[in-house]
């Protein structure tokens, strides 16, 4: 444990001490905002539902969560703290562990500053605050998710671009699998059981339960699952990949 | 050698078809200093790296205190200071969020942590510029920080890839005090390929080439091995020269005898003994026999860079 949270310190501190952070939240803030005032039609819709705002975070995460991933594995093996990491009294788990959580801790201080969001709400009509909990905890979830697939991806290289364009490809993939683009090649060559799993790690359709208020134990359990393996995978690859 | 901290026993490392390091063996006792020498590419740091668990060996085995490093390798860890080649370091911290990053890691909080750090800091003189951004540093305070987080815990065994490569020679001789100070009750590694640091801080060598180790003994005995141990080299006018080249080589215990260097009006000769032999007394008699001024008479203690030189190629 105290290895975790040596590690997530570090690395949460490390996302403050660029201006990485503050330019991944302020154009987060900027571009839900703006996607559900002009995009979503917030306004025009009537509802004192946060269904507009939500509807875009899978489409945002594509490609900031990736981001946010990217530096995670990439610039340790760029500049060989790699090394000193793992010559540090630290399991691999730990610090797979420790970076996941920092990466997936800072990306909920961002939803977290998208409260106005909620206030409007709020202020303007009676919503429903449990779907809104809901849809919350959607989001965050997914963004974990995303943050699991891009730190593989990370792991991977020790070129940050590369890690940002293969999380963001293997994310498009997760996110796209319940829609044709990805299923149709697939259809015929594989049984239709194969193809109903495919489409079953559709994040979207996930996030569309968990946006109307539906949390159902498959899609927290999906949710979390592919967090989980994501981050065994994670671990592998840094066990196995240590040097170049 | 006092009690055996760092065993090495057939240690080999491949990458596919390459093979980096093969059977590599060799133990450091407490309160050694082992120069760990060879050509770069020759396998210095992946023998390190397998030491200190950063990548595992493909063969053989390694043990630190009696833990061995693939199946325990948090016991290694806890028991190595380890500065890495280049001694890479997290840029965007400070000097002190960065030690006392380590200093958690290693178990100390709270007072423990900071009496810790402010020891680090202490040997090697980084307090003034605790509160920088390291990748704000010159290369010798970077070089410094890698070192103080490698003590930090007070390790009882040292690992250091080429701890002085790259700093000015007030630097150097810095890192070589403090290596020495710390030499009386550890075990302590350090990877090189300058000579001269060999001399200066190292109680024992071993030499290693294309992965395999060709030499392992005190920096004396590597001397030894040298065509210039015990040769007498002498300075003296030109016109002697022929007269001593003559008087010497018939001496027993002398291997041959040439001029090495001319300049104006005065050459230099070398006398180079059989097998190591003495042959000062020899052939000072010859030179008081020879009645011309002699400016300058020496005793080699042998070269090590051509002991390296021809370990390490095959050649001299």
């Amino acid at each position: 444990m105290r290895g975790i949270w040596v590690v997530f310190k570090r690395e949460l501190a490390a996302y403050f001490a660029t201006p990485l952070a503050y330019v991944f939240i302020v154009i987060y803030l900027a571009l839900a905002g703006a996607l559900t005032f002009y995009v979503g039609g917030f306004f025009e819709r009537g509802q004192a539902d946060l269904e507009p705002f939500f509807v875009f975070h899978p489409w945002l995460y594509l490609f900031l969560v990736p981001a946010i991933a990217m530096r995670l594995w990439a610039e340790e093996r760029r500049t060989g703290t790699l090394e000193l990491l793992m010559t540090l009294p630290l399991t691999t788990g730990q610090a797979v562990l420790g970076k996941f959580l920092a990466a997936w801790v800072f990306t909920g201080i961002a939803l977290a500053l998208t409260f106005p969001m909620w206030l409007t709400v709020e202020y303007l009509g009676d919503p429903d605050n449990g779907v809104i909990a809901a849809g919350y905890l959607g989001s965050w979830l997914m963004a974990g998710a995303f943050i699991a697939i891009g730190a593989c991806a990370s792991a991977l290289t020790k070129n940050q671009v590369i890690a940002f364009v293969l999380g963001a490809a293997a994310s498009f993939v997760f996110l796209m699998s319940g829609v044709d683009l990805v299923l149709a090649p697939l259809r015929g060559l594989v049984s239709p059981l194969v193809l109903d799993l495919v489409a079953s790690f559709s994040f979207i359709s996930h996030f569309q339960l968990l946006m109307k208020g539906i949390v159902s134990l498959s899609t927290l359990v999906f949710l979390v699952a592919v967090m989980v393996v994501g981050l065994v995978v994670n671990s592998l690859i840094v066990e196995l990949k240590k040097v170049g | 050698m006092q009690r055996e901290m760092v065993v090495l026993d057939r240690l080999s490392k491949r990458f596919g078809p390459v093979v980096a390091v093969e059977e590599v063996s060799f133990r450091v006792g407490s309160g050694e200093v082992l120069g760990f020498l060879g050509p770069n590419g020759a396998g210095k740091t992946t023998t390190m790296r397998m030491l200190t668990g950063f990548v595992p060996p493909t063969s053989g085995r390694a043990s630190v205190l009696g833990f061995d490093v693939v199946a325990s390798p948090l016991e290694v860890k806890r028991r190595i200071g380890y500065l890495p080649e280049g001694a890479p370091l997290y840029g965007d911290m400070t000097v002190q969020g960065f030690l006392r990053f380590v200093a958690e890691v290693r178990g100390f909080s709270g007072r423990e942590r900071e009496r810790r750090v402010a020891e680090a800091v202490e040997r090697t003189a980084l307090k003034e510029v605790l509160p920088q951004p390291i990748d704000t540093l010159s290369k010798g305070f970077k070089r410094r920080v890698g070192i103080a987080q490698a003590i930090l815990h007070d390790p009882p065994v040292l690992v250091m890839d080429e701890p002085t490569d790259g700093l000015d020679p007030n630097q150097k001789y810095e890192v070589r005090r403090l290596i020495r100070d710390m030499a009386a009750d550890k075990a302590i590694i350090i990877s090189t390929h300058i000579l001269e640091e060999v001399e200066a801080v190292c109680s024992r060598a071993v030499i290693i080439a294309r992965g395999r180790v060709v030499a392992d003994e005190t920096p004396d005995a590597l001397r030894r091995r040298s065509r210039w141990h015990n040769a007498v080299r002498i300075t003296l006018d030109r016109q002697g020269v022929e007269r001593l080249l003559e008087g010497v080589r018939g001496l027993a215990g002398v291997a041959a005898a040439e001029v090495i260097r001319e300049t104006d009006g005065l050459a230099e000769v070398a006398v180079f003994a059989r097998n190591g032999d003495d042959i000062l007394g020899a052939v000072r008699a010859r030179l008081e026999a020879l009645a011309s001024p002699v400016r300058e008479v020496t005793v080699e203690r042998g070269r090590l860079d051509e002991v390296f030189r021809e370990l390490t190629t095959g050649r001299t």
